[in-house]
């Protein structure tokens, strides 16, 4: 006889999405996500306790005088099921973290549950692409490449143009590309090289550097400017410092005010549970959502 | 992955000693059960004779043989309960001590968590230790013991019976400590924020772990408020007597969400110390309510504007009344805004 705890932590198996906050660690994230399904399991009604039969010393009844006191038998709960003897009946529940996002970005975080893990260990050693968008600020560098660093040097920026930076960017995608066919392993004079990399299906194999499949400037209003990117195999660190690269090839300084993921594999932000959704219903729905693409996914990569 | 449930706690706590008292009604309730069935077995067998001077037999004599009343008496039943256990859950049935603490609503599983708790609960008896001290706690005003010492010293400070037990119930350490630390800490507390006695118990009243930890903290805070945020006199005290957790709360997150409040939403000392329970509020949640009326061009803090926000409403309305009310949109475009940030 399954109580309706154990039948609720059956079914937290599977991946979800959530929106981390700026400033927040991941770890944090983690352990709201895990606390909050705990509440949920320990609310559920505990089973029933066991009864014990205990003999109780009980007044005799019409046939013995009222003097008399007889061993009576009666069924009685033990006090050892009670939940202030027990404790709450789930003490754990394995949540797992997909790619990590540093305390400085936000964006999409993958978390697996229970049987999720597995699938998600395979899905972080899988080669799929996360989108981002990089906020950079023209005219000062910083020490950790972010706006909250300490300052370095200041520079103008007056010469900037949105013709230099496309050139710049241009650049640095081709210089990626490059890198991309070298670490696919692929002989470039080959018809199957030729076809992979016509549909997109080119990506690197075993260990490599950060990547960019894609690059573009999204918003350039100096001294700020947007840029979206898709990569392979990176840290938020590498975006910050591909800013400032960025800044340095057009001859000033740049830093980054923000690193936000859009797209972690199938996961986008729209589908993202926001930090008021952090609660088990949300989340069993997120799974169950979830469920079909990555299932799909899964079989196309393996 | 198998996830043991509360087998786990069994395997990571300490294991306890069991000395249990002899006085347990229940056990020997049980022990006088199973002779009588031993009894009862012997007598309704067919008759079987005792085998008479067969040496084997006297020393190793068979279940079904009768013996007299005397020796059934004599014989020795050895507890079932395990002499050593991780928790308390075998003990709890058995012990009147256990069971009287379970139905007063103690909670054992967390008290059992702390080292040498759980032997120290198995040993105790009821009626000389435990029941003494919880008719103290009840009536609280016991003139000969140590503890009867603090609460007549608290009521001659002029703290009424119900906050002297709202104070012990929620920081029940406060009953260790000696009549001059109390003294002391109160004496601080008047002197340092300069409020009248009657403020000082209202403060102690609500917050009674200010008297239990470390005064070091709280001076470190009091120094922050004073020095780093730039707060008058009189507006600490006013912010301390509204929120006393000013004082306990962390000093990074406090100086986090002052630097926020005054720098970047641009309200000065004079309204934050009107409305200070923004300092008690989560940053997280400052943060993004301020950015999304920015969005919309509603972030509006002054009062002699108009369509001035408070700031306790920028804080303490739930999301839905705050998107309704305040920022006159919807929750959907609240988080759609939240996922841009």
């Amino acid at each position: 006889m399954t109580t309706q705890a154990v039948r609720l932590f059956r079914k937290m198996n599977g991946l979800f999405a959530v929106y981390k906050p700026q400033g927040v660690h991941w770890k944090h994230v983690r352990d709201s996500t895990e606390s909050n399904l705990l509440k949920a399991l320990n609310s559920c009604p505990p089973p029933a306790p066991q009864l014990a039969l205990q003999f109780q010393l009980l007044s005799g009844g019409e046939n013995c005088s009222s003097k008399d006191v007889v061993l009576s038998p009666s069924m009685v709960p033990t006090l050892a099921d009670h939940p202030l003897v027990t404790g709450p009946q789930f003490h754990k529940v394995h949540v797992g973290v997909g790619h990590r996002l540093d305390a400085f970005s936000s964006g999409v975080l993958v978390l697996g549950v229970g049987k999720g893990n597995g699938v998600l260990e395979h899905l972080c050693k899988s080669h799929v692409t996360r989108d981002y968008t990089l906020e950079g600020e023209f005219g000062k560098a910083t020490d950790n490449f972010t706006h909250t660093g300490r300052v370095i040097e200041k520079t103008t920026y007056d010469h900037v143009t949105l013709d230099k930076l496309e050139r710049v960017l241009a650049m640095i995608q081709g210089a990626n590309q490059k890198a991309l066919i070298t670490y696919s392993q692929v002989d470039l004079h080959t018809q199957e090289a030729y076809e992979l990399a016509v549909r997109g299906l080119l990506y690197p194999h075993g260990k490599s550097p950060p990547i960019l499949t894609g690059l573009r400037c999204i918003h350039f209003n100096p001294p700020n400017f947007t840029l979206e990117v898709q990569c392979v195999n990176e840290t938020q660190k590498y975006l910050r410092k591909l800013i400032h690269e960025v800044g340095l090839e057009l001859r000033t300084s740049a830093v980054c005010s923000g690193v936000r993921r859009t797209r972690d594999g199938p996961f986008k932000v729209e589908n993202a549970l926001t930090r008021q959704h952090w609660t088990a219903d949300s989340i069993m729905q997120a799974i169950a959502h979830f469920r079909p693409k990555t299932d799909k996914r899964i079989d196309v990569n393996v | 992955m198998h996830v043991c449930q509360p087998c786990v706690s069994l395997l990571l706590s300490r294991p306890l000693s069991a000395a249990l008292q002899q006085s347990t009604r229940a056990l020997h309730q049980r022990a006088h059960l199973t002779l009588l069935q031993h009894t009862l077995i012997e007598l309704s067998c067919s008759s079987y004779v005792l085998s008479s001077v067969d040496l084997d037999a006297a020393v190793h004599p068979s279940p079904l043989q009768e013996i007299s009343e005397e020796e059934a008496v004599q014989i020795h039943v050895p507890s079932a309960l395990p002499p050593e256990s991780s928790t308390l859950r075998p003990y709890v049935d058995e012990s009147e001590t256990l069971s009287k603490l379970v139905q007063l609503g103690v909670n054992l599983w967390k008290l059992e968590q702390r080292p040498n708790v759980g032997s120290m609960l198995v040993r105790l008896d009821f009626d000389a230790d435990v029941a003494p001290k919880l008719l103290l706690l009840k009536d609280l005003g016991v003139e000969e013991t140590k503890l009867g010492q603090l609460v007549s010293y608290l009521k001659s400070k002029k703290f009424s019976k119900q906050s002297v037990a709202a104070m012990v119930s929620k920081a029940p350490y406060l009953l260790n400590f000696s009549v001059e630390r109390l003294d002391n800490r109160l004496g601080f507390f008047q002197k340092q924020l300069g409020l009248s006695a009657e403020k000082t118990r209202d403060v102690v009243t609500r917050l009674p772990k200010l008297l239990c930890g470390s005064l070091e903290p709280i001076k470190e805070n009091l120094k922050v408020c004073e020095l780093e945020f730039g707060f008058r006199g009189n507006e600490i005290q006013h912010i301390v007597t509204t929120v006393p957790k000013v004082l306990i709360a962390n000093k990074r997150k406090l100086t986090q969400i002052f630097d926020f409040v005054h720098n970047t939403m641009d309200v000065p000392h004079s309204l934050i110390a009107k409305f200070p329970q923004v300092l008690n509020a989560k940053f997280l949640r400052i943060r993004e309510r301020h950015l999304f009326l920015e969005y919309l061009g509603r972030a509006q803090y002054q009062p002699s504007q108009p369509n001035y926000i408070s700031l306790d409403r920028l804080v303490f309305l739930p999301d839905e009344v705050f998107c309704s009310e305040v920022a006159l949109a919807t929750l959907e475009d609240f988080e759609r805004f939240q996922k841009t940030l």
